[in-house]
Order: C-alpha cells, then structure tokens, then sequence
C-alpha cells in the first residue's frame, strides 16, 4: 500500500496532469494493492498485463495533450459487465468458461474515457442477494472486518450484490469500480463499506452488455470514496445508447458542476414510512443528524408521505424474479458456458441448470416462474405491476413537496458472513430502503454518514427526481463534508 | 350453405386461420442480421438472434411500417400502442428460451378480406387481429444420429400473425382466403408469400356442428406449408371429428399435426399437456407508440389493392368478373395487361393476356419479368389484327414466333409474308377457282343447303395459305354464291 492507492480520482487526476507520477506508477501502485487484498476474494480475474498496456497507452495521450475525463485512473469492473476477450461469470458457474467477443457500452465508455481496467470483482451470483455471499466463488470479506487482514475472528459481508466492487474500493485497490443496482445492489454495498455509490435514473446508464438480472430495474452506476469521483465516474459512464431501447436520450450534464455546496432553501423529504420497526436506534440517530446538517447547511426539511412503502419488498420480490426467470432461460447448455449432458433436450437443461446455478438463483426463478404462471399471473404479477406504479406516483406526489428525500440506506452495519441465511426474508429485508426508488426508477445515492457503535460504516440514501442526479451529488457532498469521516477500514489501516 | 353429408344427418365446417407471414426486411426484427433465404446455416446471426449474455432487442422500423402497411391493406384497425411480450418456453432452437411477441395489445386490430369463390360470388372474412413476432431457428434432427443441429439464420426473423374470425365454412373458402392474403400481401410488398421457403404458413383451426347450431370444440392443424394441404387437411380433420361425434365419441381440443406423406392429421399434444406461455410484458422493449400522422402517411403509399383494381378493370375495360378476376390475382399480371391494353382494345388485350400469353408462359415455366414477349410486343401483335394485317388465326402462329425468338410481331408478319390479303381481286380469283373446283357443291349450296358455306370459306382461306380476310371473302364469297 502506497500514498497512491490513497488518492481519490480528482487527486489522482491532478498529479498525473502535474507529471507528480505516471499513469504506469500509479496502476502498478493498485496491480500490487489487488494481489495483496486477494484475502478479501474481491476479484474473480485480475488484468494486470491489459491494466499495464492501458496506462502505457494512457501516459502517451496526456503526453500528447489529449488525456480524456478519467485518464490512468486505475478501476475494478462487477463481473456482470460484459468485457471483450476478458472471462464473464456472472459469479456463476453456468457462465464457466464464457469470454465475451464484445464490450458493454458502459465500460466501453469508460475505456473511452481513459480508464484502466484492473480485473473483473466478486458479486452475488447473477447480482442475486445483498450480502455477496451467493458466489459461485465465495463470500466477500469487507475491509472492515475488526482484526487483523487474513485473521479475521469475524469476516463481515461487503454487502451485495456489488460486495466486490464495494470491498475492491474501500481496500484502496481501485480508484473507483462499476456497480449494477437492482434493488439496492449498488446503495447497500457502498453502505457497508463506507464508500459512495449511486443508481442512476432508470435509462441514464446503458444496459447493453451487462448481463441482465431484472431488465426493468437494473441500472449501473459508479461506486468511489468520494462524492466528486462519483460524478467523476458517472459522467463517463453515463449516455444514450440506441443499441438499449430503455435508454433515455438526453445529454449528460456536468455532473462535477453540481457539486457547489449550496443547497439553501432546498426542500429535503422525510418519509415518515421508513422508520421501520426495530430499526436500530443508531441509525435512526444519524438519520437525524444527516437532517440537522442539511438545516444547518441552509435546506428546509420537510414531512413527506410515501404510503405504499410497506408494499415495496413484497412487489420488489415478484417483478425482479417475474423477469430474472425468463431472462436466465438463456443460460440452456446449448451455445455458451458450462453444459452437463443428458440423454435427452430435457436431460440436459435439467442437468445443467441444476449444476450450473446456485441455491439462490434456484428460488428466483422458481419465484418467478411461479409468479408468471397461468392462474396466479394476476394475483401476483399484475397486482405487483399495480403497486409498483402506485410506489412510482408516491415519489411524484411527494417530488412536490419536496427537491430530495433522505433515508437511511440500510436498517444495520455489515452483519457476518453466514448471518441471515436461514431466512431468505432476512436478507432480503436490507433492501428495504433501497428497493422503493429502483421500482419508481429514480436515481438514489448512498454516502457514508458515520460510524455505528461496532465502528461499522453507515450510509444515508438520497432519493432524486428522475434524471436529477446533481441534485443527489450537491446534497451528497454536503453531508460528506459535514460527517468529516477520517476513519480507515483495517484492511489498510 | 354446403353442408357435409355424416350418418346421422348435415354438418357444417367451422374454419378459422392463423397465417404467420414472414415481413419482407433485408433486416430481422430484432437485430441487424440479415433475412435472406438459402444461405450456410449459422451464417446470418447476430450476438442478439442467439442470445448472448447482455445483449438487447432493438425494434427494426422497417418491420413495424411493414405490419402498418399490412394494416391498412386489410382495411383494419391500427393501434397507437401496443406491447411487446415475451412466450416463454424452452427448446434448443429458441436461444433466449422465449420468442417476442405481441399478447394482449397487438399493433393492428380487426380488419377484413373479401373471398372471391370460384362461383363468381364472394365473401367476407372477418381479421381478428395482426400481431408482429419473431421467428424460431430451426432444428435438424437428421444430420446425425444421435445429435441435433440447430441453424439460427431464421432466429429473430420478423413475422405478421395474421389471425382470421372462424368466418370460413368450407375447406375451398380456407383456400381462397389464403390466397387471397397472399395475393393481397403480395401487392403490398410486405411478404413475398412463398410458401415453398416457408415465407407463408398456416395453421388451421377446425371445428363441426350441425347447422345453426353453437360452434364444437376445434382442433389446431399446426404449420400447414401450401394451399392444397391446407384444404386437404381441413377436409380429413372435418370428416375425422364427424366421424368422432356419429361413433358418440366427443372432440378434445388438442394440437394435430398434417402428415404430408398419409393425407391424414395425427394429435400432437392436448390442451392438457399445453405449455404455460408465462406471457408478460418483455422489459426490454417500451410500448410502441405510433404517430397518427405516420400511419396516414403510409396509407397515402399503399397501391391500388386488388378489389379495387378488379372494379375499375370491370367498369373501365368492360372486362367480365372472371377476366378481370384472374388478371389482378398478381400484381405482375395486371400491371402487363394494363400496359398491353392502353389504348387497345381491352378485351381483345385480356384474351392474349390470360389466354396465349400466360399458357405460353405456364408451359415454358417462366415468369412474367422472364417473358421474351413484352407488353409492348404482345401489343404490337394485337394492333395487327386490329388492322386487318393478319387474322386471328395467323396471330396465333405469329405468337408462337414471338415467344421463342423473341422477335416483333410485325417483322415476323413481314419475313413470312403472312399480311392479311386484302386485295379484292386476289380473293375473286381464289373464290372462282374453289367454284370452279366444286361445282356440284355450289349446286348443292344453291338449291338450299346453307350449312356448305363453311365448306366454302374453308376452302377459300386453304387456297390463299389462310391469309385472307375472313370478313372480305365471307362478303365476297356470298355474293358470288348467290350470284348464280
């Protein structure tokens, strides 16, 4: 670990245009970070030879005058994006062996914009679950976990499903990495591992090459240590693309411009409905202190009602499986990834999906075929649709009253990993806060607002108009300014 | 009413088709890859048409004006919006394990064809809807063994459902509404209709009651490839349901398949055993919504439909239902009887056209676009009868000329020396000499036997190598006969 791996993006990029260090230097800085967290079990493929060619070829365009937004920054990709000629897994073995011959339009842009590529992270197989512990290729240890690095008396969960991109940033062995949030997966990781994430608006991020969960809510955004590398990171990620029929095509503001400080006179939404029971009282706590510092920075809190809020979880968990069932149906044994075969067509679906998918990806999809089914389709599914577009004029109603509502993002600290796996319902109660905003398609930001009593990390969320992400990131960086966290994980502390 | 004769007394057919119609687009629905026909297997699919990790569908435009287009050609109902949905089910030939299709919210709505019958008369079929999908790639089970291939060139190519009411009560009327969509689809230019590369397929839903009576239970005859199996299908699945019901036997709604080779239907799966679709709204895709003004635009560039061209080729060329009917079946065929006719006379042209021209064209087995004879050729022979340059007869000669060397009608008239005579005195000299020859018959003729004229002229026309207007040595001949 070197003062390099400590850099944020914007002081990275400041130091690389001053000639203070090279783009080389400061990969290999990160190369030699990545193989010293391999205890963690963040990156399921490290690239250093492509990361070195990268910033080889970064170096010569700042010398040449033509450095793009985010040029030698060193970043880890979420094994869900699609990378040319680099193994995609999904973190599944189903996708054993698959080698994309094609690039995501979102790291496409990044490499666009100058990024090097340190490897593909860890996440929760197919981006199912919130804790990254259902990897084909095991949990996720966040950099948090009290002791010392490999002798941990307690590994905690990095959140999920991007716990490796949440653990790879936290633990200083990238700048920035790329999450997908689909209830919550981008938020809650960046939560538990003190770090800032955002989802964007449904539509700013193309989904073209990432491997699909549920096709109506996921969405990438950038997960980083600081509020400007976030706008940083989203402005290059961001942007129409016609080969994704649900992107939006609307130019992508100056996002770093937002970040001005002001957020006087600003209306901040407090839903009464998210002060769930048994909510700890530590983050109920710093809920409020993340309102007195939004008072205190001159914005105007306001109550605000969002009454199908209870609904969320229940509706989450019929679409995103509804659409996660027909979606895997591509994963057959018959033109890609691992097949097992069988004496017959049937055989060999059975065969290999049984060994190809994990235990919960099992349930999803039985949930979703379930749901999808004829005789229950209108019970569960199109009830499901009907609340969701409830959820979804919630937020417009209080969008009315208000410029930005602010929740806590999850109901605890990083909890162990084996916790809360007796009980799916358990788990998938962590997304309770998160997963409200991705039904309605809003962008939601996660910033780290303190420590809980066991020195953990705890975010606050920012709920945002569609298509106000500045909005999130001027509030986002105000709250980061007014928490002042210093604290370093123990990873590398 | 045509009613099948059972044991028991009268029924009646109850037929409804489900046409899947591949769109004419150089581009499949969903994706860039080509659509062309006949090519290696695997060699025209995109990352999309086999559904690799990540990739999403992109509507093809082309596809959607297509369906528009089909729309309004069948006088139907266009909806603004409409839904894309996902059928899930699993087979190795179906990569992302589910087809797009339209569900609940198709993009074209109820429309109407007119059935012409081969009586002369018609009759009009109710459109239930038309819906946009994409096609599956195509299983071979016979390359190997034990292993199946599987081809994804067809994967993700667009095609229309054409949905009918159960309108239809006669296996002929089943074919007649096929080709009469064909002939309609072809006009638009949305579907080639080629039924031997699978552009064209029906499936048949088949059910009998006794007259006036509710409908039965119906059976699906899935993927029938021609117009003649689909009538011969309908025709045995109708007699095999009477058959059911006269034994006291009742009809399971199920799926049967047409076996070519037998002539008869064999059940494929019953409704039991259906799969559960698990349809819903595919996510990828939002509504499509279609902008009023674009559809009327489009409707300002359909052509003259077939109905249509039949009723002006009636009133404007005075042609009989049935001529005219058979000149508008193709476009190609009434396009080239118009050409030939303007400025002619239209009967005359309609009788080349369907008559010599088209059994020349059958027989050689060529197209109309391959003909050695053009329109304007064609035409060029008819005003030499017009004339009086040759007769009928000689035409008929001359036009065998034409067709295999490809040369005009009047250089053919020229080389040959087959102009008409005219020349009154040729055709004097040529009566007086047949008079001569067979006094005893124009004895016969003059004491009453009217019926030797035709002798006469027969004759007359040998003399002068047939090339003698008939009408001048009809004139001349009766004079001289009844000069005596």
């Amino acid at each position: 670990m070197t003062a390099l791996n400590r850099l944020t993006m914007t002081e990275a990029l400041t130091g690389l245009d001053r000639r203070d260090f090279t783009a080389v230097e400061l990969t290999e800085a990160h190369i030699a970070a990545v193989a010293t967290a391999r205890p963690l079990n963040a990156f399921l493929v490290e690239t250093p030879e492509r990361a070195r060619e990268m910033a080889i070829a970064s170096d010569a365009r700042r010398a040449r005058g033509e450095a793009g937004l985010m040029d030698g920054l060193p970043i880890a990709i979420k094994d869900l994006f699609c990378t040319k000629d680099v193994a995609t897994t999904a973190a599944s073995k189903i996708l054993q062996g698959f080698v994309p011959p094609y690039e995501s339009t979102v790291t496409a842009n990044l490499w666009q914009a100058g990024a090097v590529m340190l490897g593909k992270v860890n996440l929760d197989e197919f981006a199912m679950g919130s804790a990254n512990v259902t990897s084909a290729y095991g949990p996720v240890v966040n950099p948090w976990s009290p002791g010392a690095p490999g002798a941990w008396p307690r590994r905690l969960v990095p959140g999920g499903s991007s716990g490796g991109s949440a653990a790879a940033v936290a633990a200083r062995c990238a700048l920035g990495a790329t999450g997908t949030d689909t209830g919550g997966s981008i938020r809650q990781p960046a939560g538990f591992c003190g770090i800032v994430g955002i989802k964007p608006t449904y539509g700013r991020c193309s989904r073209w090459g990432i491997v699909a969960f549920a096709s109506s809510l996921d969405q990438a955004g950038p997960m980083t240590r600081t509020v400007a590398d976030t706008a940083l990171m989203l402005q290059a990620m961001a942007g129409y693309d016609p080969k994704d029929s649900t992107s939006v095509n609307r130019s992508v503001p100056d996002y770093r411009a937002a970040l001005t400080g002001d957020i006087r006179g600003l209306r901040v939404g407090i839903p009464a409905e998210y002060r769930v029971d048994g909510m700890p009282a530590e983050i109920e706590r710093l809920w409020d202190q993340g309102v007195a510092w939004l008072r205190d920075a001159g914005a105007e809190p306001v109550a605000v009602r969002l009454p199908h809020t209870q609904y969320a979880l229940a509706t989450y968990y019929i679409v995103a499986p509804a659409e996660a069932s027909s979606n895997l149906a591509r994963y057959d044994g018959v033109r890609f990834g691992l097949r097992v075969d069988g004496d017959s067509l049937i055989e060999m679906y059975e065969n290999t999906r049984g060994a190809g998918f994990g235990a919960e990806v099992r349930r999803r999809i039985l949930i979703g075929t379930y749901v999808l089914s004829h005789g229950y389709y209108d019970a569960y599914y199109l009830k499901a649709q009907k609340v969701r577009t409830r959820i979804a004029e919630d937020f417009r109603a209080a969008f009315t009253a208000c410029d930005v509502i602010l929740t806590p993002t999850a109901p605890s600290t990083a909890f162990a990993i084996g916790e809360r796996m007796d009980d799916p319902i358990q788990m998938y109660l962590n997304d309770v806060f998160t997963v409200p905003a991705s039904l309605a398609g809003l962008p939601g930001l996660s910033v780290p607002a303190g420590l809980g009593a066991d020195g953990l990390p705890l975010g606050l969320q920012l709920i945002g108009r569609p298509f106000d992400e500045e909005t999130l990131l001027r509030v986002a960086g105000v709250i980061e300014s007014a928490a002042a966290i210093t604290t370093l994980p123990p990873f590398v502390a | 009413m045509t009613y099948i004769q059972g044991e028991t007394g009268d029924w009646e057919m109850v037929i409804g088709l489900e046409v899947h119609a591949q769109v004419t687009s150089k581009a499949k629905l969903f994706s860039g890859a080509a659509t062309a026909f006949g090519a290696e297997p695997n060699s025209h699919v995109s990352f999309v048409d086999a559904a690799f990790p990540g990739m999403l569908p992109v509507i093809n435009g082309v596809c959607v004006e297509q369906a528009v287009r089909t729309g309004l050609g069948l006088k139907a109902q266009i909806n603004p919006v409409s839904v894309f949905d996902r059928k899930n089910y699993f087979y190795a030939d179906l990569p992302a394990g589910y087809q797009i299709s339209q569900y609940l919210q198709p993009i074209v709505g109820k429309g109407e064809i007119v059935l012409d019958l081969p009586d002369g008369s018609s009759r009009t079929v109710g459109i239930t809807r038309l819906h946009l999908e994409m096609d599956a790639g195509k299983s071979m089970h016979d390359q190997h063994p034990s292993k199946t291939y599987v081809d994804l060139n067809r994967s993700g190519v667009a095609l229309m459902e054409i949905v009918s009411e159960p309108d239809m009560r006669t296996a002929e009327e089943a074919g007649a509404y096929v080709r009469k969509l064909r002939t309609i689809l072809r006009y638009l230019g949305t579907c080639d209709g080629n039924m031997e590369e699978g552009s064209l397929r029906c499936d048949c839903n088949v059910s009998v009651r006794r007259p006036g009576q509710p409908f039965g239970t119906r059976c699906e005859i899935k993927n029938v490839n021609s117009v003649r199996f689909v009538q011969q299908a309908i025709e045995y699945e109708a007699r095999r349901q009477i058959e059911v019901i006269e034994e006291g036997g009742t009809i399971r709604q199920e799926t049967r398949l047409w076996d070519t080779a037998k002539g008869v239907t064999r059940s494929m799966r019953s409704k039991e055993e259906a799969h559960d679709y698990r349809y819903f709204p595919d996510p990828d895709l939002l509504p499509l919504v279609l902008d009023p003004d674009w559809i009327e635009s489009i409707r300002t560039t359909l052509p003259e439909l077939p109905d249509d061209k039949k009723q002006r080729f009636i009133t404007d060329y005075k042609l009989s239902l049935y001529d005219a009917g058979v000149l508008v079946a193709e476009q190609a065929r009434a396009d080239f009887f118009e050409a030939v006719a303007k400025g002619r006379d239209a009967k005359l042209a309609s009788n080349w056209v369907n008559g010599d021209f088209f059994g020349a064209l059958n027989k050689a087995g060529k197209d109309i676009q391959d003909s050695p004879v053009s329109a304007e050729a064609l035409g060029g022979l008819i005003d030499l009868i017009s004339d009086n340059t040759i007769s009928g007869r000689i035409a008929k000669e001359v036009f065998e000329e034409m067709f295999a060397t490809g040369q005009p009608a009047a250089g053919i008239v020229e080389a040959k020396g087959l102009r008409q005579v005219t020349d009154t005195g040729a055709i004097e000299t040529a009566i007086a000499a047949v008079m001569a020859k067979n006094a005893d018959k124009v004895a016969e003729y003059r004491s009453g036997k009217d019926k030797l004229f035709g002798f006469f002229v027969g004759q007359v026309m040998k003399q002068t190598g047939g090339k003698a207007n008939p009408a001048l040595v009809n004139e001349i001949l009766r004079a001289k006969l009844a000069a005596g």
